[in-house]
């Protein structure tokens, strides 16, 4: 499978929502709405939900599931206002002392004149900071588009996970080719040039894990046979947020923050040589 | 010509050179060569006060791609810096501080794995020896030739940015002239202090990008400092000539910051 095909299959539309696995990981969810500030970001969904029997704050992008949701959803670029929204439900999170599960699916944050007016930066800016010294556990796991700082912007997490045909990414290939190659319809090239699968990041040791979605079309439809495939999924998901929980459990505040800092801190040069000479020894 | 006077001087280029809008039209395609970061130390530090970090990383090239490695060589030897950032210990006005500044003459000083170590040494330096910490940022954005890892950069930064400042430290940042993408996104925007270069643009996405999406043309001055103040998100918006003058009351408030 070559790495435009993944980035097709992220993209698709058919592909299950950050509602989707609300209803089928977690029970009892209450949905938050609004950033407290003066604005809803329908881009951001999240609140708090029982995952087997314990609350934990759930968020996510929201693309939407018909063109009228899309529209609502901004297509799942949030602006300002979505990132200010999931901090502060992650705020609140850490307030109760519950685990915090975030799902990234977003083309990036909105690139528009609002956006940027309200500040845009800041409040990507501001989650990444914050989200790094929050003193519960946090787990993110990219289940379609990870593209950008607006992904980033709900994912420094303590465990990061991808699903098998997600991507995760810098920039759209689009606009990478565009970038570099001043040619946006390079994007296939570009897909593979930037190494943006699960299994590439995997290697990077940018992500802890993948998810698989072996036996999956991954399309919601009610055919029986599918319905399966994607029971089997949410199942996977659900195992691999419990394993990611029980690791995490019973470490205090503080070392849950300082194992995070420390994590998205050795991503320097000295931190792959390291990772290739370990490689080599495997080899 | 005494250094005041050579000082006064300059800043009259410089501002001749600010109010040619052709200047400001294109920026982000084609820098002015005027202003280095070396030129910016010089002008803001105590004469002969700089002391430059020195700092030894290993290549680096995670996607293999084709000419980076090349380029940023050739740019070393034109530029005679070793990526879009110099970093080191200085005093403005007597206050020691540690002094970052970012040369988007280096491939439009986007941020790789080696700018953004350099700005997490640096703020670590400034928490370990108890000294206020100042960037001066200008960026294009992420360094794409790095893919992913330029992306974790930002929460990098901002991760290290964060402890500075929950340990009581001092983090001016100043943004100049262009700030924009992943850097306006992580620790430009981070400052207990913002300042902003007069007409500097400062956002997210580019502009180009904002009139493909919205469809339109933008309003004039949208993205510039004097618009980021407008809304709320700039302390003041500094005049280059003002900044040393600046920055060394803003340290002088500080007497206790660590």
């Amino acid at each position: 499978m070559k790495a435009i095909d993944r980035v097709l299959a992220a993209r698709d539309k058919d592909r299950p929502k950050i509602t989707d696995y609300i209803d089928n990981v977690f029970t009892d969810f209450f949905e938050q709405k609004g950033d407290l500030l003066g604005k809803e970001d329908a881009s951001i969904y999240g609140g708090i939900a029982l995952f087997h029997g314990k609350p934990v704050t759930v968020l996510g992008h929201r693309k939407g599931n018909d063109v009228n949701e899309n529209v609502t959803c901004n297509f799942g670029m949030p602006g300002p206002e979505g990132y200010r929204k999931a901090l502060r439900i992650m705020k609140q999170a850490e307030k109760f002392g519950r685990p915090i599960i975030t799902f990234v699916d977003t083309p990036g944050a909105y690139p528009g004149l609002e956006a940027e007016m309200y500040g845009i930066s800041q409040a990507i800016s501001g989650n990444l900071a914050a989200m790094s010294s929050l003193k519960v556990p946090v787990i993110s796991i990219v289940t379609g588009e990870g593209s950008s700082g607006g992904a980033l912007g709900i994912a420094v997490a303590n465990r990061v996970y991808m699903l098998e045909n997600a991507v995760y990414s810098v920039l759209s290939p689009e606009g990478f080719a565009s970038i570099l190659w001043h040619d946006s319809a390079r994007r296939d090239e570009a897909a593979e040039a930037m190494k943006l699968t699960a299994k590439d990041l995997l290697d990077f040791g940018v992500i802890d894990g993948i998810i698989s979605e072996r036996g999956s079309s991954l399309k919601v439809v009610s055919e029986d046979e599918n319905a399966n495939t994607i029971i089997r999924l949410y199942d996977r998901i659900d195992k691999q947020i419990s394993k990611a929980l029980k690791e995490l459990e019973g470490k205090s505040g503080d070392q849950l923050a300082e194992e995070r800092f420390e994590k998205f801190r050795s991503f320097d040069s000295a931190f792959l040589k390291a990772d290739e000479s370990a490689r080599m020894e495997n080899i | 010509m005494n250094i005041v006077d050579q000082r006064k001087n300059k800043f009259a280029r410089y501002k001749n050179l600010r109010e040619n809008p052709e200047e400001l039209l294109e920026p982000l395609i084609k820098p002015a060569k005027e202003y280095s970061a070396r030129d910016r130390i010089e002008d803001i530090v105590d004469q002969g006060s700089f002391e430059e970090f020195q700092f030894e990383f290993p290549e680096t090239n995670p996607l293999e791609f084709e000419g980076y490695v090349e380029k940023k060589e050739e740019l070393r030897e034109e530029l005679n810096i070793h990526d879009a950032i110099i970093a080191g210990e200085c005093t403005i006005d007597d206050k020691k501080a540690v002094l970052v500044v970012m040369d988007k003459h280096f491939m439009m000083a986007s941020m790789g794995m080696e700018l953004g170590e350099v700005v997490c040494q640096s703020a670590e330096h400034a928490m370990e020896n108890k000294l206020p910490l100042i960037i001066f940022t200008a960026s294009g954005g992420a360094r794409m030739q790095e893919g992913i890892l330029s992306l974790m950069q930002m929460a990098k930064t901002s991760a290290v940015i964060e402890k500075l400042k929950n340990a009581g430290g001092l983090y001016i940042a100043v943004l100049t002239h262009p700030t924009t993408g992943g850097v306006s996104a992580s620790f430009a925007t981070l400052g207990d202090i913002t300042l902003a270069e007069t007409g500097a643009l400062v956002g997210f996405a580019g502009p180009r990008v904002i009139e493909q999406t919205i469809g339109e043309k933008l309003p004039e001055g949208f993205q510039r400092a004097e618009f980021l103040q407008e809304h709320g998100f700039v302390d003041a918006v500094v005049e280059r000539e003002n900044m040393r003058e600046t920055l060394g009351r803003i340290l002088r408030l500080h007497p206790r910051a660590c």
